[in-house]
């Protein structure tokens, strides 16, 4: 394997897509917020010390046998309505059967040629470019299929400098992950996109991701891996001509990084093939810091997974009234609640695309249900508290703050008793912990000061100090107040009405 | 009574008696203990049906049934009597081996759901038999610890795979024993050692914590000496287990009551059929001769007998040694070295995982294991799968359907157990042709998940042959009316039990 990619000069992007058309393929695994795991009882709790989230049948131990989880099954069948597709009266689970120390039985259950869902299709609007130059355009994404599957564990290795089995000195096994429900999505190829193949691609995870939270069914945290995708590209000279070879790229795991692997891909597929050299049917490894991507294994004919059906389960019929049920809970399609808050909210396209990007519609939503104005909820959430959460490397749903909270600052600054200063600050207190905007407000003593006469004397003070500005506004010069207003405002510790103290020093200066 | 006595007692007969309080459970548990310990240990030539032998547990367990009995508790039929469980169930605390190396030293965490019916109905585990490496065998010689020896005659096979729980209840080992049968591994085994042994209807009993040789042919189930204590100890193992997603929902039907009512010996308005391609060319004279005895007292019972055809059934052998190795191959993956049991580290440095499981499977594996594994993997291979492993399918509806148009003529169908008596040691371990061909009648119930039953039916030279009788699903107690039946007379036209016959254990031949 060539860890270091070799050198290849690739073509410009733009010329890439001009002489060949790229077809994309996606597919998502989905890891199911579930409590237990897909088989067994076993509970599923993220970052848990490694090997204390199993039972006999998620380490594979001999004699232990599978019962599907029931609540996995209404999730992915919920998935299946959601990307409208159809769901199967009865289908089957597969054995895939390859060896890997992090599999504990050395096969893992899937889904073959029985998936619980399939032939179905997602609409995706993929917004204009950001120079304007490319329009918005909706994109439907046909689904091939949805099926259920059990996770891995994970393998660390340890030793060597590359993290990866070559080179390691042992390798450590964590089954924690084993077992853990996996719903995997798998578009059909999507043509047609031409240049725009990385923004359809972005736009289509951004989409589905924003589908499944609002399922309830995952996390959706792609850093975690409770959402990863798989890219695969192809470039053909022309949309008539027949598919060419395609890569698989794994575990691209952010969406900056699915456009980028997307924009990287079809520049060194383009470089190939204008070397009249072979793109070679591979797996090949995301790495975000470079932005390259390298060759992982290759896919060849001699893979043989040897699937048949499990023996060990019996087959999945859904009752189509249980189905029919179910369809009735499905929530308003994201991109459809989407136009509703914006309309409702009142806010631009850019406004609204920034406040998606940073996934924060269910704040802002809830920040407004909280009796927040809307532009001011948009402006905390896509502002300070964005800041915040880059800085601390985390998303905003998981900083300390409610939307309870931020509508309660955002009342106390539309109340007058806290400046947009005085505000960052009591937020910075909520956010340490130490309780709502009202007590770190109390606890900091951060109101500003209402009481008449101590401003009343504090301007006096800084007039009868300053006779030379008092004269200058007296000549004329009402710009220089500033001065005595700064002066005011830092005896007062900031805790003052600016707009007050200029009055009070017109009023008193006499001019 | 002398205590050696005790170990001849049927599990029916130690029941009243520990009920009776004429005897305690640490009694009961010690004499047979004792017994393992003079007969059983294979370096003292003896007939190796046990592999581990709880002695200091089995003894704690029957001190607590016995305060327990004491208290007034109630208890059920079966509490106090001791129980030997093959090698293929995990048992919490206890080694479970399958007789293979790969697992040796293992202990698992977990009891089977079939070994936590038997605490619960307080039956004494007595220790772990001896089988055929992972199940796979019908002579017990492919155990990697050494074969079983017939009680009957040290130098032949007591059957397999689970020929120690069969030869434990013919050495007066154990009164009851668990067996498990993917093919006949029970059936046969008892047929060769003169015992009972029934497969239960297919998802009639958990097979959790029954490590897995085929999924959709496996199936635990009681051994014993009588058909009523078969039925005593299936009624306490069988029941829906939530934990096993193949395990039969609906109430287990009353095999006890079936049992009993059977015993009186009339079948009138019974229907029999005689299943035409299990008996004939290649069955012994023997065989066939004791078979035709046990039809006489069937009719003589006042049954219905008549012969059916079953015409799939020739092709059952081969679609079975088709599915069996198929899902043997991927059952089998797991035991690799990564997690549990044998680990073998090839020498040099840099060694990789792989390197370190093929060498595991290389060192762990017996012969017939890695012959099975392979045969699974070719058939399930692209390319090959709709010839193989999709055809065998085709081949098991085609059963299923044999034995649904069977049963809408008869009650029950019956043959011989296995074309033949016991044959020696090692004369058929290097033909596996010949050894699988034994297996002709047995096979069939497992594909199409019926119960099945074995039970004596007499002598040839001196070596006892078995009656087999199915029954359509969930019908189990169907073989225990028309076995009690037939046993009854049976044991009036011998004038005692089969096992009477049976000589005192001398040992292994030098």
């Amino acid at each position: 394997m060539s860890a270091a990619p070799q050198e290849l000069d690739l073509v410009d992007y733009d010329e890439a897509v001009a002489q060949f058309d790229p077809v994309l393929g996606l597919e998502v695994h989905v890891e199911l917020s579930t409590v237990t795991k897909m088989f067994s009882g076993a509970p599923t709790e993220f970052g848990a010390a490694p090997n204390t989230q199993v039972d006999p049948v998620s380490l594979g131990l001999p004699g232990a046998l599978p019962v599907l989880n029931a609540k996995a099954l209404e999730s992915a069948v919920r998935i299946g309505l959601a990307l409208n597709c159809r769901i199967a009266d009865r289908c089957r689970f597969a054995r895939k059967n390859y060896f890997y120390p992090d599999m504990p039985k050395n096969f893992q259950t899937s889904q073959y040629d029985e998936p619980i869902a399939f032939d179905g299709h997602l609409d995706v609007e993929v917004p204009a470019s950001e120079d304007g130059t490319k329009p918005a355009f909706t994109y439907r994404v046909e689904i091939e299929r949805a099926h259920m599957e059990e996770d891995t564990g994970k393998s660390l290795h340890v030793g060597g400098s590359t993290g990866r089995i070559h080179g390691a000195e042992y390798s450590l096994v964590d089954y924690n992950r084993a077992g853990i429900p996996l719903i995997e999505i798998v578009t059909k190829p999507l043509t047609g996109t031409g240049d725009r193949a990385p923004d359809v691609a972005r736009a289509y995870v951004a989409t589905l991701r924003d589908l499944l939270r609002a399922l309830d069914v995952s996390d959706v945290k792609m850093e975690q891996g409770s959402l990863r995708c798989d890219v695969n590209l192809s470039l053909r000279p022309s949309p008539e001509a027949p598919l060419g070879t395609r890569s698989e790229t794994k575990n691209v795991n952010s969406l900056r990084s699915v456009e980028r692997a997307v924009r990287y891909e079809v520049r060194r597929h383009a470089a190939l093939l204008r070397a009249g050299e072979r793109v070679v049917q591979e797996t090949r490894h995301w790495h975000e810091d470079t932005g390259l991507t390298t060759s992982g294994r290759e896919k060849s004919d001699a893979e043989d997974y040897r699937y048949f059906p499990e023996p060990d389960l019996v087959p999945v019929e859904p009752d189509p009234a249980w189905v029919e049920q179910l369809r009735a809970t499905l929530p308003e399609p994201p991109a459809q609640r989407r136009r509703r808050l914006q309309g409702e909210w009142g806010f631009s396209d850019a406004e609204m695309r920034d406040v998606g990007n940073a996934g924060a519609v269910d704040l802002v939503e809830a920040t407004v249900a909280a009796g927040a104005p809307a532009a001011a909820a948009r402006k905390w959430w896509t502002g300070e508290l964005a800041r915040r959460a880059n800085a601390d490397g985390t998303d905003l749903a998981s900083l300390p703050v409610t939307p309870e909270q931020v509508a309660q600052l955002q009342s106390l600054v539309d109340a007058g008793t806290l400046t947009d200063r005085l505000a960052r600050e009591a937020l910075e207190g909520v956010l340490a912990g130490e309780g709502s905007p009202a007590e770190v407000v109390e606890s900091r003593g951060l109101a500003v000061v209402s009481d008449e006469s101590a401003l009343v004397a504090a301007v006096d003070a800084a007039i009868a100090a300053n006779p030379g500005v008092v004269e200058k506004i007296r000549g004329g010069k009402a710009q220089a107040a500033g001065a005595l207003i700064g002066a005011v405002m830092k005896e007062m510790r900031g805790k003052a009405d600016a707009a007050r103290v200029r009055e009070l020093v017109v009023e008193r200066v006499g001019a | 009574m002398s205590v050696a006595e005790l170990v001849r007692w049927d599990a029916a007969r130690l029941s009243e008696a520990l009920r009776a309080r004429v005897v305690s459970s640490e009694e009961v548990v010690r004499a047979h203990l004792d017994r393992i310990a003079a007969v059983d240990p294979a370096e003292g030539g003896g007939v190796n049906a046990f592999l581990h032998v709880a002695a200091d547990s089995a003894l704690a367990r029957a001190r607590e049934v016995d305060a327990d009995r004491a208290r007034g508790a109630e208890l059920g039929p079966l509490a106090g009597v001791p129980v030997g469980v093959k090698d293929v169930l995990t048992t919490r605390g206890m080694p479970t081996t399958c007789g293979s190396r790969m697992l040796e030293g293992w202990v698992p965490p977990y009891d089977a759901t079939v070994v936590r019916e038997l605490h619960a109905a307080g039956l004494v585990v007595l220790g772990k038999t001896n089988m055929d490496e992972f199940a796979m065998g019908s002579t017990t010689e492919h155990s990697a610890f050494g074969p079983t020896r017939n009680p009957w005659d040290p130098t032949r096979i007591p059957g397999g795979s689970g020929g120690g729980s069969a030869a434990a209840l013919a050495a007066f080992e154990a009164p009851l024993t668990i067996g498990s049968d993917t093919g006949g591994s029970i059936r046969q085994p008892a047929a060769v050692t003169g015992t009972v042994g029934v497969k239960p209807t297919y998802g009639g009993v958990s097979r959790y914590g029954l490590v897995a040789l085929a999924s959709s042919l496996d199936q635990a189930g009681p051994c014993a000496r009588t058909v009523l204590d078969t039925a005593l100890l299936h009624a306490v193992i069988a029941g829906h287990d939530p934990y096993d997603s193949t395990s039969i929902p609906e109430a287990v039907p009353d095999v006890v009551g079936a049992a009993r009512r059977g015993a009186d010996g009339d079948l009138t308005g019974v229907r029999v059929g005689v299943v035409t391609e299990l008996s004939g060319e290649g069955y012994e004279p023997g065989v066939l001769a004791r078979f035709g005895e046990a039809l006489e007292e069937l009719r003589a019972a006042g049954a219905e007998v008549v012969e059916l055809s079953l015409p799939n059934l020739v092709h059952a052998l081969a679609a079975y040694y088709l599915i069996l190795p198929s899902e043997a191959s991927s059952n089998l993956a797991k035991y690799d070295g990564m997690r549990y049991g044998l680990r073998v580290t090839p020498e040099g440095s840099g060694v990789t995982a792989e390197q370190v499981m093929r060498a595991t499977r290389a060192a762990g594996f017996g012969d017939e294991a890695k012959r099975r594994i392979i045969l699974g993997t070719y058939a399930l291979s692209a390319g090959y799968y709709d010839a193989y492993y999709g055809s065998a399918q085709k081949v098991r509806t085609l059963v299923q359907r044999d034995f649904a148009a069977a049963f809408g003529q008869v009650d029950v169908l019956v043959s011989p157990t296995a074309p033949t008596v016991a044959y020696r040691l090692g004369e058929k371990l290097d033909d596996p042709l010949a050894m699988y061909a034994g297996d002709v009648a047995t096979i069939p119930a497992n594909l199409a998940g019926i119960p099945g039953m074995s039970l004596p039916a007499g002598l040839s030279d001196g070596l006892p042959v078995g009656l087999q009788l199915l029954a359509p699903q969930q019908a189990d107690d169907r073989l225990y009316r028309v076995g009690a039946a037939v046993e009854a007379r049976l044991v009036q036209r011998w004038g005692a039990p089969l096992l009477e016959q049976v000589p005192e254990w001398k040992g292994v031949p030098a």
